[in-house]
């Protein structure tokens, strides 16, 4: 699947800005360093949006579409931004057997948002993510911490009504 | 030299070949996709694959070197299954809809098949990566369902210093496009059509005018004035299997004519006109002690790379109008006005090596004759007219040779080498050396700026006036060159940039050439011998010698430099960004 690209606003504040530049200053110029400038980057905004990406490839003097490819082919790296409550369910085996893509389903269609998306205020995001090691629960899907096991469709909207 | 046995036949090849180039003194020519010589040897399709004793896997031939008492074969059970299997794979993913392809017959991808014997094989057939049609800029259209992914137009791109486009996500998924999957039109790309002449398929393609010229043949209220430029009667032979550098001049003349249009120009008065005007500014800089160096703006993708990425050298840029568009505004104004015709009614068609010249025709401020009445209203490529003569039926390689309309048909030399890097300084210096010096010069051949070497500088002493020149094709080369003006370290007065690697004869709309060909001619060469061969038989080798542009000056344009010379040959540039718009 192709990542999925942030819509939302960009809220980045002086002092984020601040922080990547040093981090370029440090790892700049040298052959080879935007993986790691793209990581701590990540780390400083919790994704890697359009503003950050043009950032660094001003500051770099690198393409932006260098950095964007370099972005894109990694799965490490997200162009969208987490929200206050990540939902991820297990798309592993077990779960998916145990019907995990009618629980995804169900949690598209309750939030109004689709998986590496993030919903408009901020408060929740979903992701599919590979084997938690919790294949007895199957289908499982967490809220940040919280673990949530043998999970069916009907239950859904209650889970995700304890974090409004 | 290596000993090394190719199919078992013995045969010395010279030390640091590649088994491609070993293979083909050896007179066999194996297939590639991806490979493009000095630009993209990446080794990445597999088409290449052969086999060589002792190796574990097949190997690329394409990047894999030589070695002593090395033993090739090229054609085993093992290297065609594998050839074979590759190209299925790459069908199995490809928009098959190959007949009205506009590579129909020029594909890399359609031969290689037509050569191997394969077909499309339904069991492979299955999901296709999703892409959407970039039709976003003026110049051409992207079209991912037909792409290979070989990466050329990338090492295109990047070898122009404009890398905007680039390989995103990975696997199945993996598209070729711009950052954040942003149109073209978005991006800071020069349109100078590099990633299209560098396609092997029909995923790149100029975007498509034959229909607007043709339909403006057949309407009786329009008057249809094509101009050709100086490289095109170089190179448009190749599209009907005529050998690289025929100047095929006469045949286009007469095979223009045939499609119906009303008068048939040479962009080589456009050129002489450049040269009039930009040799004037020249020594009135020199004189007056205006910005220098100054630099040539004939190549309109030179141009709005300068815009992008070096717009604090604006100022250096000449303010003359391109060749296409000066001949574009005289049709306009001057011929209208002589011959009584509305420039409303005309429609001015120029056929261009060119991409870009698609783009500069909706520039600001080239419509001299106002009202928004544009210099130049369609740009075919030498590709499109070449589809649109076959399109029409005209049998172009039996045609007589035909003389250009005599109103604006005069070529000279110094307008001829235009197509070639060098040939625009060339011109300027014949034209003046004769200014400066008040009479004409026997010796007019200017050899040190000629050829097609990345970077090329000459000093000239005019009458005690000593003159730096420099000239650079190939936005890499610009690149280095603008970096030292920047930084005050270059003492050149007078620069000739152009857009593509070996000057127009080499552009972004020229007639496209299968890796086979590219990676083992010096197409660029070939084409410009066609020029400077044209120019040594001219009755007028100077651009002030040429009659049409005495006659213009007389009754039109009174001299170089004039209020009324400004108005109509000389335009403005704007300011871009180097990065995307927030």
């Amino acid at each position: 699947m192709q990542k999925r690209i942030s819509t939302l606003p960009f809220q980045g504040t002086k002092e984020q800005q601040e922080q990547l530049f040093k981090v370029i200053d440090e790892n700049g110029g040298k052959n080879g360093s935007v993986m790691p400038i793209l990581q701590k980057a990540q780390e400083i905004y919790g994704y890697l949006p359009i503003e950050v990406q043009t950032m660094i490839a001003e500051k770099m003097d690198v393409p932006l579409e260098e950095i964007y490819g370099v972005s894109t082919f990694y799965s490490l790296f997200a162009l969208t931004p987490k929200g206050k409550y990540n939902v991820s369910v297990c798309m592993g085996t077990a779960c998916y057997v145990k019907g995990a893509a009618d629980v995804l389903g169900k949690i598209c269609e309750v939030l109004g948002i689709q998986p590496e998306e993030c919903t408009q205020d901020g408060k929740f995001s979903i992701t599919e993510c590979r084997c938690i090691g919790a294949c007895g629960l199957a289908p499982v899907m967490t809220v940040n911490d919280d673990v949530y096991g043998r999970v069916s469709v009907s239950e859904v909207e209650d889970i995700l009504s304890k974090y409004e | 030299m290596y000993q090394i046995k190719i199919n078992g036949m013995p045969f010395s090849v010279p030390e640091g070949s590649t088994i491609l180039e070993a293979a083909r003194f050896a007179g066999i020519k194996i297939p590639t996709l991806c490979f493009l010589k000095d630009l993209n040897e990446i080794g990445a399709c597999r088409v290449c694959v052969v086999e060589v004793k002792g190796a574990r896997s097949l190997v690329a031939a394409c990047v894999h070197p030589v070695n002593e008492g090395m033993e090739i074969f090229t054609n085993t059970p093992r290297v065609i299954e594998s050839r074979k299997t590759t190209l299925q794979l790459l069908l199995s993913v490809h928009d098959r809809k190959c007949l009205s392809c506009v590579r129909n017959g020029t594909c890399e991808l359609q031969q290689l098949c037509a050569e191997l014997g394969v077909d499309i094989d339904d069991k492979l057939d299955g999901e296709k990566p999703a892409s959407v049609p970039d039709t976003s800029t003026a110049h051409l259209v992207r079209n991912n369902a037909k792409c290979v992914l070989c990466r050329r137009c990338v090492a295109a791109c990047e070898r122009q210093h404009v890398a905007v486009i680039g390989a995103n996500n990975r696997g199945f998924d993996t598209q070729i496009g711009c950052a954040f999957n942003l149109p073209l039109a978005e991006v800071s790309c020069v349109s100078c059509g590099q990633c299209i002449v560098s396609c092997p398929t029909g995923a790149l393609v100029e975007r498509d005018q034959t229909a607007e010229l043709l339909a403006a043949i057949n309407d009786p209220e329009k008057y249809v004035v094509v101009q050709t430029a100086p490289s095109i009667r170089a190179t448009l032979g190749e599209c009907f299997d005529m050998p690289v550098g025929t100047n095929v001049k006469g045949k286009m003349v007469a095979a223009l004519r045939r499609l119906g249009v009303d008068k048939v120009f040479d962009t080589d008065f456009g050129a002489d006109l450049t040269i009039m005007e930009e040799a004037h500014e020249f020594i009135h800089r020199v004189k007056t002690g205006g910005v220098l160096p100054m630099i040539t703006s004939c190549s309109p993708g030179w141009v709005k790379f300068c815009e992008h990425y070096f717009p604090d050298l604006l100022p250096n840029v000449s303010t003359c109008k391109s060749p296409q568009q000066m001949t574009g505004a005289m049709l306009k104004t001057w011929y209208a006005e002589k011959n009584g015709i509305d420039p409303k009614n005309i429609v001015s068609v120029s056929i261009m090596p060119c991409t870009a010249k698609k783009f500069e025709i909706d520039r600001e401020d080239q419509d001299a004759a106002g009202d928004g009445i544009q210099d130049v209203d369609i740009v075919l490529t030498t590709r499109e007219i070449g589809r649109l003569l076959k399109q029409c039926n005209i049998d172009f390689v039996h045609l007589p040779d035909e003389e250009f309309d005599p109103a604006m048909g005069i070529s000279t030399g110094a307008g001829a080498i235009f197509g070639a890097t060098g040939g625009v300084m060339e011109a300027a210096l014949r034209t003046a050396a004769d200014t400066i010096f008040g009479a004409p010069l026997e010796n007019i051949e200017y050899h040190e700026v000629r050829g097609t070497q990345d970077y090329k500088e000459a000093t000239y002493n005019f009458d005690g006036l000593e003159v730096k020149v420099a000239v650079v094709s190939g936005l890499e080369n610009a690149n280095t060159l603008l970096e030292k003006v920047r930084a005050g370290e270059s003492d050149c007065q007078f620069i000739e940039i152009m857009c593509c690697p070996g000057g127009c004869v080499n552009g972004g709309g020229q007639p496209t050439q299968p890796a086979e060909v590219r990676n083992f001619t010096d197409l660029k060469a070939l084409r410009a011998k066609a020029l400077y061969e044209e120019d040594e038989n001219l009755p007028f080798r100077k651009s002030h010698e040429s009659p049409i542009i005495k006659q213009v000056y007389e009754e039109y344009l009174q001299a170089p430099g004039s209020h009324i010379a400004h108005q109509i040959l000389h335009t403005t540039f704007v300011k871009r960004s180097k990065t995307v718009q927030l």
